[in-house]
């Protein structure tokens, strides 16, 4: 329903105070599937920090979205069977939660039976980030890094002056 | 901004807390859900909400813009030199196991170092992108480009 009006209205700062509203219920979900790495995550990044960046380029540019005009539709019909298809995929799914699904057959068992004595720490969510895939986690930090880099590269130049006919236009 | 009294007030009750959870949320991860990404995002935003009270100049006296820049790389150079320090005791990258003599200690130590160096990166680049973010706004506004002004496609009823 949020998510829905997100797409629909035409209000920046309404869409981006529903995104927020929506990450933070999100991250209440991921809090009572026992996420808590994820729950915090969403909420201190989803919720928080990502809202207020929004907030920060919505200073820059209008408020309001453009109004388009015409519709896709091609695209309109290419979204509803990627989507009837992953709804068509999702009744294979084994069952929610089950111990014996697919999912949790692999690596899983290893980790829950070998990070307390490999490691000694109780958090298998740190334990498998920060040591079994220290290097993943390493190439994340770049990518973030990297990130702030493309963002300073793009807005360090000073803003053109628009011209008059511009303006007049 | 500064004229909201409440918002003032209650700013400065929080920003403390908030850093404080983030420490916790960094140094405490092995135990409890968190970790570098988290407690960074965290500190950064004790650091905007902070500028958004005080303003942008008064928030880069606390950390310069080279401070940003700098730790900003410095996070990812320590994880990657903490790699690299296992490569020199006779391990492999990232393995942390050389680093101490009692296994568990070395990988908790390993651990807590690598995820601050991810912690410290997530925060001064969060901190440069929204800085970057509140300097094009001045930019803009001291060039004569108000974007409110030319918001010529406001809707009808709205």
């Amino acid at each position: 329903m949020v998510a829905v009006t997100v797409v629909v209205t035409r209000d920046l700062l309404k869409a981006t105070m529903l995104f927020a509203i929506y990450s933070l219920t999100i991250a209440g979900l991921f809090a009572t599937l026992d996420a808590g790495d994820v729950a915090l995550t969403e909420a201190a990044v989803g919720a928080g920090i990502s809202t207020v960046l929004i907030l920060a380029v919505l200073a820059l540019v209008p408020r309001y979205e453009h109004r388009r005009t015409g519709h896709s539709l091609p695209a309109l019909a290419i979204v509803t069977l990627t989507g009837a298809a992953l709804i068509y995929a999702s009744f294979d799914l084994p069952a929610f939660g089950q111990p014996g699904n697919p999912v949790h057959q692999h690596l899983g068992p290893y980790f829950i039976d070998q990070t307390y004595a490999d490691i000694g720490i109780p958090n298998l969510v740190a334990a498998v980030l920060a040591s079994y895939r220290s290097i993943d986690t390493m190439g994340e930090a770049v990518v973030i890094l990297t990130a702030g880099i493309v963002v300073y590269a793009l807005l360090s130049p000073p803003p053109r002056k628009r011209r008059r006919e511009e303006d007049e236009r | 901004m500064r004229d909201n009294a409440i918002l003032v007030v209650v700013a400065r009750f929080l920003i403390p807390l908030v850093m404080l959870f983030g420490l916790y949320v960094q140094f405490h991860g092995e135990y409890s859900p968190g970790g570098g990404f988290q407690a960074g995002v965290l500190f950064a935003s004790a650091w905007i909400l902070f500028v958004f009270i005080y303003g942008l100049e008064t928030g880069l006296r606390v950390i310069p813009q080279r401070v940003i820049y700098a730790l900003a790389s410095l996070g990812v150079l320590l994880y990657a030199l903490i790699g690299v320090l296992g490569v020199v005791l006779g391990g492999r990258f990232l393995d942390f196991y050389p680093l101490l003599d009692a296994p568990k200690a070395a990988q908790q130590t390993g651990i807590i170092l690598v995820e601050f160096g991810v912690g410290v990166t997530v925060a001064a680049v969060v901190m440069l992108i929204f800085l970057l973010f509140a300097r094009r706004r001045a930019d803009t506004l001291a060039a004569g480009l108000d974007p409110d002004a030319t918001d010529d496609v406001r809707v009808d009823g709205e």
